[in-house]
């Protein structure tokens, strides 16, 4: 039971870390954002890559992976999102569009993952070595990812709380109409939670590939996992989300442990169905309806 | 009135000559003529639901598989049509769970639910078959010809447009055209707003059913990761967007030039055509987000103003 729950919540770690991405682009920038999950998963090979051509440690790689991510998430914003944003004003049709558009640059990413890796699955070998914590043997790789996942979470979560401009960014999300009355440049902070967003995905995507294998066509799964845990915590809440990844990984776990590994998505559905039926708002969100 | 008998009637003729198209085509064309007939079904029948409520279904291909694996397993138990029938119920079942979960709530829950279910269904399935019967993979041999594949076909392509065309004139499709332009004018109007999305949500699922059930033949061999391929989704929701999905015959319209271009392209590009229809599908968000029939109405419309004035 104990081996259960740790292994759950080193899981549940990185899900929470992919989800405070998600709900950061979805609570801030307004995008449902269907490509999250290739984002995470073209990271992942990224680190692959970097580890076994260049030799450079997964972790080194991280700071070459996520500032490259940031660009991107910031690119993609400029290019593709400002001119559905700039259109929304007259027809209020963003989430459609981002929904679209989106589900286009899934395809986009997924092929191009697939003509540059190939459909095998894929995996290399760090730090595999077992460390006893309470009387669990758990891999050093699931340890550190878990480490990362909290220096990077609690990073976050500080300057969103803590800082001015971490209040700017939820002030947006608070009432977006009402931001810019008080000298929020929206467009402008939105553009930089979205990039943010691709950032926190690609180092969910760097420590997935430590532990886990994966290939090109799993960035779905990852995606509606991220969703689900973002609906779970209530839109745009990033405390929410990260109890609902904890609570996503020890389910998983679980599930895999006892019952079988092929059901862990059928387990995520189930939960997914249970707070649409119980509780849509979320675990701890307010309001729903948007 | 008159003009409504009239199109009937040639509509009627064009269905003739269409289900006459076989017996002059050798093996190739009549197979591309199915595989086209099968996604103008798609298209369409994805359009009854989604056009009118903007409700981005991304599950197409979860009931087409649905459709096409029943046939796979219950091919030899049950006669062809009771086939059909079951495959029929398990999709109608499938589309009242999702709805009735969904439907009730925000359009994004029911876009992130619908986005996942086609995967875990396959899983599901391959689960299923892994651990209870030990066999993954299955072998159809049903005594239908591709010529008899593509008659049903084209009977459930009438069907599904005689189905739009009788809402769009109906109390329903009032009550739609109401929904779409603002939900709590429809609430206070006393429009049961979920009841309406949730019974055509059903259809819609159960036509797309249909058409991976009647279709399966063709395969021969079935297995999970052929007939949930998300490429069908995706390809639906193109060809009903290029051609516009709050139009009749848009989706229709959309799905012929894209199943050809898409059979262009995965005979020269196998390996990058998810990449060039990617950017495609982008590029027609961008460029026409209401279809092709609205914008060549818009713009005509514009042309015959400006002409006016001047």
């Amino acid at each position: 039971m104990i081996t259960t729950l740790i292994t759950g919540l080193v899981l549940g770690g990185t899900y929470a870390l992919v989800a405070m991405g998600l709900t950061l682009q979805y609570g801030i920038s307004r995008i449902m954002n269907l490509a999250y999950g290739e984002i995470l998963i073209f990271a992942a090979f990224a680190a692959f890559l970097l580890f076994s051509t260049l030799g450079i440690n997964p972790i080194l790689g991280l700071a070459i992976v996520l500032p490259l991510a940031f660009a991107f998430g910031y690119l993609i914003y400029g290019v593709m999102m400002q001119p559905l944003v700039a259109r929304s004003k007259k027809s209020g049709t963003l989430e459609v569009d981002s929904i679209l558009a989106t589900f286009g640059l899934l395809f986009v990413i997924q092929g191009v993952m697939l003509v540059v890796f190939g459909s095998n699955y894929t995996s290399y070998n760090f730090l595999n070595t077992g460390i006893n914590v309470l009387g669990t043997n758990i891999a050093a790789n699931r340890l550190l990812a878990f480490a990362l996942a909290v220096i990077i979470g609690a990073t976050l979560f500080y300057v969103l709380t803590r800082t001015r401009w971490g209040t700017t960014i939820r002030a947006i999300a608070v009432n977006p109409d009402a931001a810019p009355l008080v000298g929020i440049d929206v467009n402008r902070t939105a553009r930089f939670a979205f990039a943010l967003g691709t950032m926190l995905a690609a180092s969910g995507g760097v420590m997935i590939s430590m532990y886990q294998t994966f290939n090109a066509s799993m960035g779905v799964v990852f995606t509606m996992k991220a969703l689900v845990i973002v609906i779970m915590g209530g839109l745009g809440n990033l405390m929410g989300a990260l109890v609902a990844g904890l609570l996503l990984g020890i389910v998983e776990t679980l599930v895999a442990t006892h019952v079988d590994p092929g059901l862990t998505l059928a387990a995520t559905y189930l939960l997914f169905l249970g707070v649409l039926l119980w509780k849509p708002s979320g675990l701890f969100g307010k309001a729903a309806g948007r | 009135m008159t003009r409504t008998i009239l199109g009937f009637i040639l509509v009627a003729l064009g269905l003739a000559a269409l289900a006459f198209l076989p017996t002059q085509l050798g093996a190739y064309g009549v197979g591309l003529l199915l595989g086209m007939t099968g996604y103008v079904v798609l298209a369409s029948a994805w359009a009854l639901f989604s056009g009118p409520t903007r409700y981005v279904s991304l599950a197409t291909v979860a009931f087409f598989g649905i459709g096409a694996y029943t046939v796979a397993v219950l091919s030899e138990a049950l006669p062809y049509w009771a086939v059909l029938l079951v495959a029929a119920g398990i999709g109608l079942c499938v589309a009242l769970v999702v709805g009735l979960a969904t439907l009730r709530l925000a359009g994004v829950y029911f876009v992130i639910f619908t986005f996942g279910l086609a995967e875990l269904i396959r899983q599901l399935v391959t689960w299923y078959e892994v651990n209870v019967t030990g066999t993954l993979g299955r072998y159809i041999f049903l005594p239908i010809t591709a010529e008899q594949i593509y008659w049903q076909l084209l009977g459930l392509a009438a069907i599904t447009i005689a189905i739009g065309w009788f809402i769009s004139r109906s109390r329903l499709g009032l009550a739609l055209k109401v929904i779409g332009d603002d939900e709590t004018v429809a609430a206070h109007t006393g429009i049961n707003i979920a009841g309406v999305k949730l019974a055509l949500f059903a259809v819609s699922a159960t036509i797309i059913t249909l058409v991976g059930a009647i279709q399966a033949p063709r395969w021969t061999y079935v297995e999970p990761s052929i007939v949930f391929n998300p490429t069908i989704s995706f390809l639906t929701l193109i060809m009903a967007l290029l051609g516009g999905a709050n139009r009749l015959w848009g989706p229709a319209l959309g799905a012929i030039p894209l199943f050809l271009l898409f059979e262009w392209l995965s005979a020269n590009f196998p390996n990058h055509y998810s990449i060039i229809l990617g950017l495609l599908f982008i590029a027609i968000v961008f460029v026409v987000p209401r279809g092709v029939l609205a914008g060549a109405e818009d713009f005509w419309k514009r042309l015959r103003s400006n002409g006016e004035a001047a």
